[in-house]
């Protein structure tokens, strides 16, 4: 037989040998997952009897209980009576319009901050250059408070500051003129949406031709066309009034218009203009990332300044931005949770009040990780399909 | 080659014509760089105009109207310039609080000389000559003179628990031990993350994601509130411990990717001449591959470290006297209630003054790199 040799004998020993680079492996893999699931094993048990002895109850049945805690801000219809599911939802929704507005904002903040950085006007490279360092040195937190504190200090309503007309600032937050928005508006709206999808394809057919025959088309007229002027007739046809409402002082509030809370409006103030900061630095080393040479090519082939910067720059340095970006957009998602520390009810401050209320540490800490933990990886994919889409691509 | 078309980058020097001087220089440079074109021109002036008026504005409540001292509590004439000027008048009266919180105050030379022995530290870690073994031995004695002199208790020193602790010291506590526990962290889940080893690798891959797929504040809340549920009864942990070990962990997650950069980028060569050489693997990390990882990326290490030192100021959620928290608390005082501007205006500058030196020295360290 083949086995006994000794040469097969000597090997198959090695193979069980400590010095043999698997069985090593082997042993460790097993030392470390087994040292992890004990650990978790033992915590697991502790908190199990801990829950019995304060007869707590685990598992999610609390979420059909009424919350009975009231939300100032909201945007759904809610009132304490809801059940905390429903509260639960309410806070999501309030992350995400604090992180959605947040991140725009924010884009654009930090994208004219980052230009700033780069003129060749000494005293506005500077300046974006002091905005910069100084935001990013002080924690958000204390930015946070501070802007807070700042609102508080305004003048009350009847005092408000009122720069232009409708628009009132004061300690119940900035208040702006809003235009209701009923089934009429919502048709024209719709119209305007659906127009803008097909302006989309359009110019892609035309970029695509474009291609193949080397003509430029002029897509303009239809985008004018299908966004604006068909939306207009509809509304025209369907007698939908676009009336502004105006925020009226009624006592010691406004009555009308559209309300930003002071804690909604100093959070937002707080993340955009600190996320704008890393931003702006990333802009910045993105477009330095650009050669060069590519400029100067292209100034050469008698390229408009805008057109270089818009058709030959940006593409290039936006390869380098989007991925840092990317984290940014899930630090301020993030970052949007410091809310708590103001009183803006998001999903951590709704989930501690839960905590507080009903002893569900575990449930309450567990959602608001699921609820992170899926808008983070929902940017990382979106990011992840746009950055594949700007990706270079090689023959 | 150095030709007439190598134009140096940034402010352009023309060629001197009529202008010598000092006085033609100024003026040349001030075309090149203010007014090189209309629409630069008027970016400048508009820019003087808004940085002037709010400069004077800023003088004006800060400097001017501003009160520097009351007598005792009595903040009368602080709310007679309320809403058009300063109250510095709260930093004096509130200084020993925000800087050491409820420490008791006739030992709070204790806290002082363990906020020096930070900086000391710092220092003495920026240096490059001093990045040798024997570094590890002073921070060790560092952080052991440091806990010596916060808790006392031996060698005639009052016992003083940390329920009592505050101020800039906890902060740096936080930010110090943080670093100190959550970069060996940070190393071996780096390493494990790069590991032949499956069921290693996802374990480090789980645990990084995880971390860094959550807000710090839900790791607080953890430690804050279920790190009870999961201990066995009668056992406690103090509550400065227990966000001490949130932070940790969060360290060593935003630390182990910061690693993981630098040993992508250290030669493959390295690794299969240590392996040619007989070395195990930790031999061969530590002597061959870390080494060199590290130091690629010592300048995002130090941003990494910035974003911590801000990051602690978070413990004021779950109640820890933090720096930030002191500042909160000192102007719950009903009679200072409403000079919180202020307050924050001073603790902004501590924290700035830490931030910005460790962001100059990783921007030094960037260009000797270069």
């Amino acid at each position: 037989m083949t086995t006994s040799t000794p040469e097969l004998r000597l090997r198959r020993r090695l193979r069980l040998s400590l010095r043999d680079e698997k069985v090593k492996g082997l042993i460790w893999q097993v030392v470390v997952v087994g040292i992890a699931v004990a650990v978790v094993a033992w915590l697991w048990s502790n908190a199990i009897h801990n829950l019995s002895v304060r007869r707590i109850s685990t598992g999610f049945a609390f979420l059909g209980r009424e919350a009975g805690m009231p939300i100032v801000d909201t945007w759904l219809p809610y009132s304490p009576k809801d059940t905390y599911l429903r509260a639960f939802l309410v806070g999501i929704v309030n992350t995400l319009r604090v992180a959605a507005i947040g991140v725009v904002l924010a884009t654009v903040l930090g994208t004219m901050i980052g230009i700033a950085r780069l003129s060749s006007n000494w005293l506005l490279s500077r300046l974006a250059a002091a905005y910069v360092e100084v935001l990013r040195d002080i924690p958000l937190l204390l930015q946070l408070l501070f802007w807070y504190v700042l609102m508080q200090g305004f003048p009350g309503a009847r005092a408000a500051w009122n720069p232009v007309d409708g628009v009132f600032l004061s300690n119940r937050g900035l208040v702006l003129p809003s235009i209701p928005i009923e089934a009429g508006q919502l048709w024209v709206l719709a119209t305007a949406a659906l127009g803008l999808m097909a302006f989309y394809l359009l110019r892609r057919h035309s970029i695509a031709r474009q291609m193949q025959d080397g003509r430029p088309r002029h897509v303009w007229p239809y985008a004018l066309t299908l966004v604006i002027v068909i939306p207009a007739l509809v509304s025209w046809s369907l007698g939908v009034s676009w009336t502004v409402t105006m925020p009226e002082l009624h006592g010691f509030n406004f009555a009308g218009g559209w309300t930003l809370s002071p804690e909604y409006f100093a959070l937002l103030i707080a993340l955009v203009t600190y996320t704008s900061a890393f931003i702006a630095e990333i802009v910045r080393s993105g477009i330095q990332a650009v050669p060069r040479g590519q400029w100067d090519a292209a100034v050469g082939l008698g390229l408009r300044r805008s057109f270089v910067l818009r058709h030959i720059v940006l593409p290039q340095a936006l390869r380098v931005i989007i991925p840092p970006m990317t984290s940014q957009y899930l630090n301020l998602t993030k970052n949007s949770s410091l809310a708590v520390a103001i009183g803006y009810q998001d999903i951590v401050s709704i989930a501690n009040t839960t905590l507080n209320q009903t002893g569900q540490a575990i449930e309450a800490i567990a959602l608001i990780m699921l609820v992170f933990l899926t808008i983070s990886l929902g940017i990382s994919l979106f990011m992840n399909w746009y950055n594949a889409r700007i990706a270079l691509v090689e023959r | 080659m150095a030709t007439a078309t190598d134009a140096p980058q940034g402010p352009r020097s023309f060629p001197s014509r009529s202008n010598r001087g000092a006085g033609g220089r100024a003026l040349r440079w001030l075309r090149a760089n203010l007014f090189s074109s209309i629409s630069s021109s008027l970016i400048t002036l508009f820019l003087i105009l808004l940085l002037g008026k709010m400069l004077i504005s800023f003088a004006q409540w800060g400097i001017w109207d501003a009160v520097w001292s009351v007598p005792g509590n009595n903040t009368g004439a602080c709310r007679a310039v309320r809403g058009f000027g300063a109250c510095w008048a709260v930093i004096p009266e509130k200084f020993r609080f925000i800087i050491f919180g409820t420490y008791p105050y006739d030992e709070q030379w204790r806290p002082a000389a363990a906020t020096l022995i930070f900086i000391a530290l710092f220092y003495l870690s920026s240096r490059r000559k001093l990045w040798r073994r024997e570094l590890v031995f002073v921070w060790a004695g560092a952080l052991i003179l440091i806990a010596f002199l916060m808790w006392g208790g031996i060698f005639g020193l009052s016992y003083v628990s940390q329920d009592r602790w505050g101020g800039l010291p906890v902060t740096l506590i936080l930010a110090t031990f943080g670093l100190a526990f959550g970069f060996p962290l940070g190393v071996f889940v780096a390493l494990g993350r790069r590991s032949k080893l499956p069921a290693i690798r996802s374990l480090c891959v789980l645990y990084v994601e995880l971390i860094r797929g959550v807000p710090l504040i839900s790791l607080l809340f953890m430690a804050s509130v279920m790190f009870p549920l999961f201990m066995p009864d009668g056992f406690n942990v103090d509550k400065l411990l227990r966000a001490q070990i949130a932070i940790v962990l969060y360290a060593g997650a935003y630390l182990a990717e910061v690693i993981r950069g630098g040993l992508q980028a250290v030669a493959r060569g390295q690794n299969e001449a240590a392996d040619a050489l007989g070395l195990s693997y930790w031999q061969k990390n530590r002597l061959i591959v870390l080494p060199q990882a590290i130091r690629h990326v010592i300048p995002p290490l130090v941003n990494t470290f910035i974003a911590f030192f801000k990051d602690t100021s978070l413990v004021l959620i779950i109640g820890i006297f933090d720096l930030l928290t002191t500042a909160k608390t000192a102007i719950i005082d009903p009679a200072w209630q409403s000079f919180g501007i202020e307050v924050y205006v001073f603790v902004a500058l501590i924290y700035f003054a830490f931030c910005f030196a460790m962001s100059r020295y990783s921007r030094h360290l960037e260009a000797q790199g270069r």
